[in-house]
């Protein structure tokens, strides 16, 4: 059998430092160096991917996503991520893509500007500094008898802090999303005849469309996987849902209990309930990747 | 001659920088008048005024008067003015998430016509008219960006047509395609100017030569002269037009 021949790296460079040499050195050295950086990266995101495979596979089975977590399953967490996300998307889809779409549109003035710029720091805000507002928040307005203090530790209160982080987020993927619609397509309805509003409800949307669903997917994978603002809002429990004003778990919130826990099988639960994550959030990415290859792409020849 | 258009000391600026200064134009009907000059000499700007998407830019403004059929355009609401004059730009722009048919039909749906027998009647008309139905008939559902670029500058113009608009201001309709695609657009400005009033920007003197009744010069903002085609090419009453027409500048 013929192995396949590894190109030399070596070869073609001369043995000789005139200004050509130095130069093809110069080239190598940098090529090297790039290599090793690309390999520097990788290694973190292939050991977790690979740990979490080899680790969470052995944890898992039917019962693993059928029990609750008390039980040493991860259902209950399965389905309160799910909860939670969904009701964080119910509010900041809508609430996000409207300040996107305010941006892009009617925001190019003082107070489009002032907008853009705390909805920036709001994205830099730490998780676990919202996960301390909401909490505050909860707990004064319960304090001041305007809501039940059960609320502190709630679905409710998860929600609110999920989608505190997530607004931001697609608000400004949103904008940049439409902020892609050339001024030509924008000018086309313009010159037709159609107003404004129009052009922007049937041309400007639906040219933006794939990348407003790419930032909107990429807002749920991104609060997916929060745990910080989760412990002091939605808390945890080792059972299923059982109302917005009760605690409920989460899957980064089960991690976090798993893999500080004494028992190994919890431990092994942890990875699976870490694989099960990862997965998800990894489809979720995959899928808006998918979607940007639309059947009008964006990069179309008419723009 | 019927007057269609007229500028009356027409001046636009983009914030402080000035495009066009006091431009007095008149564009007569059923005919096609070019605009020629040098890059940077207001040409798009005159034209952008006309239909009133001069004033879609940021800090850009205009002053004096564009009168259609002697009423002022500025006194009309822009939506109504830009449906009675079209516009045709410089880079095919089809819609990139609408099918062929549905690039054409825009005009009318997008502004709540529904009646599919009336957009199938309009997108037919408009193919025809714009020299593309031949090409298209089978491939009505592809996406309007799928098509060449001579095909798509065609499809755009058949959707300025499908709007029924008086007036088609076409931006240096030809200057991204090759020679035969070209040839093709200018065949159709002669055809549209049976029914339509015309107003062509130009970079290519021969162009104006060939399709145009009448020629306007711009240089530096300025209307520097006006005539048939065929006086101004051969006896410019100005000494920089008879310098930019025999290429010795610009």
């Amino acid at each position: 059998m013929k192995l396949p021949k590894f190109p030399n790296p070596f070869r073609g460079l001369p043995l000789r430092f005139d200004r050509e040499g130095r130069r093809l050195w110069k080239d190598f050295g940098m090529s090297i160096a790039a290599f090793v950086c690309v390999v520097i990266a990788l290694v973190p995101l292939g050991s977790i991917l690979i740990e979490a495979a080899v680790r969470g596979l052995q944890a898992i089975g039917p019962s693993f996503f059928l029990l609750d977590t008390a039980y040493g399953g991860i259902g209950n967490a399965i389905q309160g991520t799910l909860i939670l996300v969904a009701f964080a998307s119910a509010i900041s889809l809508p609430v996000g893509i409207l300040t996107g779409i305010y941006l892009s549109e009617f925001g190019k003035n003082r107070f489009g500007d002032a907008i853009r710029f705390f909805v920036d720091v709001m994205t830099q805000i730490p998780s676990i500094v919202v996960g301390i507002f909401v909490y505050s928040l909860i707990l004064l307005l319960s304090v001041s008898g305007i809501v039940s203090v059960r609320l502190v530790f709630s679905a409710i209160a998860g929600t609110i802090a999920l989608a505190t982080i997530m607004i931001p987020f697609v608000a400004r993927t949103a904008e940049e999303a439409l902020r892609l619609v050339s001024v030509s397509t924008r000018e086309a309805a313009l010159a037709l005849g159609i107003p404004r509003h129009r052009m922007i409800l049937r041309v400007v949307l639906p040219t933006g469309a794939s990348g407003l669903v790419t930032g909107a997917l990429l807002g749920v994978a991104r609060v997916g996987g929060e745990t910080a603002p989760l412990l002091m809002t939605a808390y945890g429990s080792g059972f299923g849902f059982s109302g917005l004003d009760q605690p409920v778990e989460s899957l980064p919130h089960t991690i976090y209990t798993f893999a500080l826990s004494p028992y190994t099988g919890q431990n092994q639960a942890a990875w699976g309930a870490s694989l099960v994550l990862v997965l998800m959030m990894l489809m979720i990415s995959v899928f808006s990747r998918l979607l940007l290859r639309s059947r009008y792409p964006l990069g179309g020849a008419g723009r | 001659m019927t007057l269609k258009v007229r500028t009356e000391h027409l001046s636009a600026w983009y914030g402080a920088k000035r495009g066009i200064e006091d431009i007095s134009l008149d564009f007569e009907e059923h005919a096609v008048t070019a605009i020629i000059g040098p890059s940077g000499c207001g040409k798009s700007t005159l034209i952008r005024c006309m239909n009133r998407l001069h004033e879609v830019i940021p800090k850009a403004r205009s002053e004096g008067k564009v009168l259609l059929d002697g009423e002022d355009i500025y006194a009309l609401s822009a939506v109504s003015v830009r449906r009675r004059i079209g516009m045709v730009f410089q880079k095919a722009n089809p819609f990139p998430t609408m099918s062929v048919y549905d690039n054409v039909s825009a005009g009318l749906r997008l502004n709540g016509v529904r009646d599919r027998k009336r957009l199938d009647e309009t997108v037919l008309r408009s193919l025809k008219h714009a020299a593309l139905w031949d090409e298209v008939r089978d491939s009505l559902d592809a996406p309007g960006v799928s098509l060449s670029g001579g095909q798509q500058q065609r499809l755009c113009i058949a959707r300025a047509l499908a709007v029924e608009p008086e007036v088609l201001l076409m931006d240096e309709p030809c200057s991204a395609l090759d020679p035969i695609a070209t040839a093709k657009i200018e065949d159709l400005i002669f055809d549209l100017k049976k029914e339509y009033t015309v107003v062509v920007v130009t970079h290519n003197m021969q162009q104006a030569a060939r399709v145009a009744d009448y020629t306007a010069f711009l240089y530096l903002g300025k209307l520097i002269e006006v005539n048939r085609t065929r006086e101004l090419f051969e006896r410019p009453a100005q000494d920089l037009t008879e310098k930019y027409i025999t290429g010795r500048f610009g």
